[in-house]
């Protein structure tokens, strides 16, 4: 399995990292010998085999609809690079 | 000081012999003077923990003392721990003082322990050898040249140097068991869903679990006593009654049927390493156990499945991380994508990305059913091999590590062959099974691990036949030179 550049960047940006020219011929490298350790999967038949999503087959266990956690907008904003009137800023979205 | 049991600790603490101060100002000595060489901490928090420690010396005095009540821990940095910075080894959560206790963090606090401080961890828990911490790698007591394992590479270090009694840590694909093996200390991974991920920060939440790291099998339980347990707030939390663990140790071996994978001891594994494992194995042979041969055909898939697993659900997990709500912020943003990229970029160091990237990967259009689906499947397949083994054994055991501890710098450049580090652990995180690590006859001067693994919701037994080992061999008393 080898990616190539336009692959990386195309990977880099649904993963929505900034990466140089000079790293994309690195990753293109590692992360093509990480999958083809991966194909090693190819190998075993998994026809009829169910997919394992959870280690103990649980279901996922519901709660009544009623809120659990008081307001701490504050506190939380406390940890946040930029706010103000208790928004989270971001720079400009929609013109 | 540094080398009594939890026990003797508590024991001593009762009995007013010293007070919690004065044992939690001994340990931060000990931190002060010995850590500067092996950088096992991120975080020292001596004056919490001194202020815990008097709450702990009127408690006992005042008879409302708790199991752990003046005991000085030390929590991986990735714990949510409210008033203290949890970084979880990361450039992109070094400001970050997390406004709750993870539910771990709280519990071991209700028992009345101190924390001393956080210890030093691959970044996102992301790596076998703490050499992805952006605090730079832990060293590990035994040779300070080599790596500790990881990712719980500090708690592993501290606890060997006896820089604190205990340390909790996390394990998503053998990351308490093979850096205990690798220092020469006593781990227990438990059942997936034992202990509470609510305040652990996440990396693959499948495989993710909470436990101990320790000197003995007692010291685990004393602790895994009070960190076990149902938690609503963590939706796969296991609602399974938590056994007590301690009363459990010395039940006896006579007859216990002990299944050896002929996987665990193929090509790959040092020779030496064997020795010692066989070794082991004829004791527990001289405690009245039967040994079986058993075989767990998947298991050497298990690390092509880990490495989609465990990516897939990193870069869904890290997904949090935009430079918005919290965490690292890159400098002038040109636009939101920009926003979200550079602090990415800047945030995480270079595993953590190629995780994240292989993550996106895999699970991105087209390539699901090839990756993430087959992955699943033959996770399935990995599961039922234990499921089968089970039933012909009540225990499994083997190596942790085909090694022992490698050199700092040693595998940095070659992904792959550090991922093969943890061959033999994996299997069990991916089927969810509890998971141990003891100190057997070291090679050459490093010490060496035996793998135990045990069927689901079995960490009672696992502890048992731990003690039981430690009773009768003293490996696990050993010291490193300088940290005696």
């Amino acid at each position: 399995m080898s990616l190539d550049r336009s692959d990386i960047e195309n990977i880099a940006h649904l993963a929505r990292l900034a990466i140089s020219a000079e790293q994309t011929e690195r990753y293109a490298a590692t992360l093509s010998n990480i999958l083809d350790l991966v194909t090693q999967m190819d190998r075993v038949d998994t026809t009829g085999v169910e997919p394992m999503a959870h280690p103990l087959h649980m279901t996922q266990r519901l709660r009544p609809d009623q809120p659990t956690e008081p307001d701490q907008r504050a506190l939380f904003q406390a940890l946040a690079p930029l706010t103000e009137g208790g928004l989270y800023l971001v720079p400009k979205v929609i013109d | 000081m540094q080398n009594k049991t939890i026990a003797q600790l508590a024991a001593d603490l009762r009995l007013r012999t010293y007070s919690s101060v004065e044992l939690t100002r001994h340990y931060l000595e000990r931190i002060g003077r010995l850590d500067p060489q092996l950088n096992s901490f991120i975080t020292v928090a001596a004056d919490t923990a001194l202020a815990a420690a008097q709450r702990a010396d009127r408690a006992l005095k005042s008879g409302e003392a708790g199991p752990l009540t003046g005991i000085p821990i030390a929590h991986k940095d990735i714990f949510c721990t409210q008033g203290i910075r949890t970084s979880c080894g990361s450039r992109m959560l070094d400001n970050f003082i997390a406004p709750y206790d993870a539910t771990v963090v709280e519990k071991l606090a209700a028992a009345g322990a101190v924390v001393l401080g956080k210890t030093n961890m691959d970044e996102f828990a992301m790596g076998s050898s703490n050499e992805t911490s952006y605090y730079g790698p832990v060293r590990n007591p035994w040779d300070e040249r080599r790596v500790p394992g990881g990712s719980s590479g500090g708690s592993a270090a501290a606890v060997a140097a006896r820089l604190c009694p205990v340390a909790t840590a996390t394990d998503t694909g053998g990351s308490i068991r093979q850096p205990a093996a690798l220092c020469g200390i006593t781990g227990i991974k438990p059942t997936y869903g034992r202990c509470s991920r609510w305040g652990m920060i996440a990396f693959a939440s499948s495989l993710d679990q909470a436990g101990v790291m320790a000197r003995s099998a007692a010291d685990a339980a004393f602790i895994l006593d009070e960190m076990a347990g149902f938690d609503p707030r963590d939706s796969t939390s296991a609602d399974v009654p938590v056994p007590d663990y301690v009363d459990a140790l010395d039940d006896d071996l006579k007859g216990l049927r002990i299944g050896l994978p002929r996987e665990y001891f193929g090509a790959g594994l040092d020779e030496r390493i064997a020795r010692s494992i066989q070794e082991a194995i004829r004791e527990y042979e001289r405690l009245g156990a039967e040994i079986h041969d058993i075989s767990l055909p998947n298991s050497p898939l298990s690390v092509p499945v880990y490495y989609v697993v465990a990516p897939a659900e990193c870069s869904s997990n890290l997904a949090r991380f935009d430079g918005v709500r919290y965490g690292h912020r890159c400098e002038r943003p040109a636009d939101l994508e920009d926003l979200y990229k550079r602090s990415r970029a800047e945030g995480f160091g270079a595993e953590v990305q190629r995780r994240i990237m292989i993550g996106a990967y895999v699970l991105s259009a087209g390539y699901y059913d090839a990756y993430y689906l087959k992955a699943q499947k033959i996770r399935h397949l990995i599961a039922d091999d234990f499921r089968r083994a089970f039933e012909q054994v009540d225990v499994i055991m083997g190596p942790t590590s085909p090694t022992t501890a490698f050199a700092i710098g040693a595998k940095m450049d070659d992904p792959v062959a550090m991922y093969l580090s943890d061959i033999y652990t994996i299997a069990t995180n991916l089927a969810g099974l509890p998971g141990m690590s003891i100190p057997v006859e070291p090679v050459d001067g490093l010490p060496v691990g035996l793998q135990i693994i045990g069927n689901y919701f079995e960490e009672a037994r696992l502890l048992n036949v731990a003690h039981r080992f430690q009773h009768v061999t003293h490996w696990h008393q050993a010291a490193p030179a300088g940290f005696e």
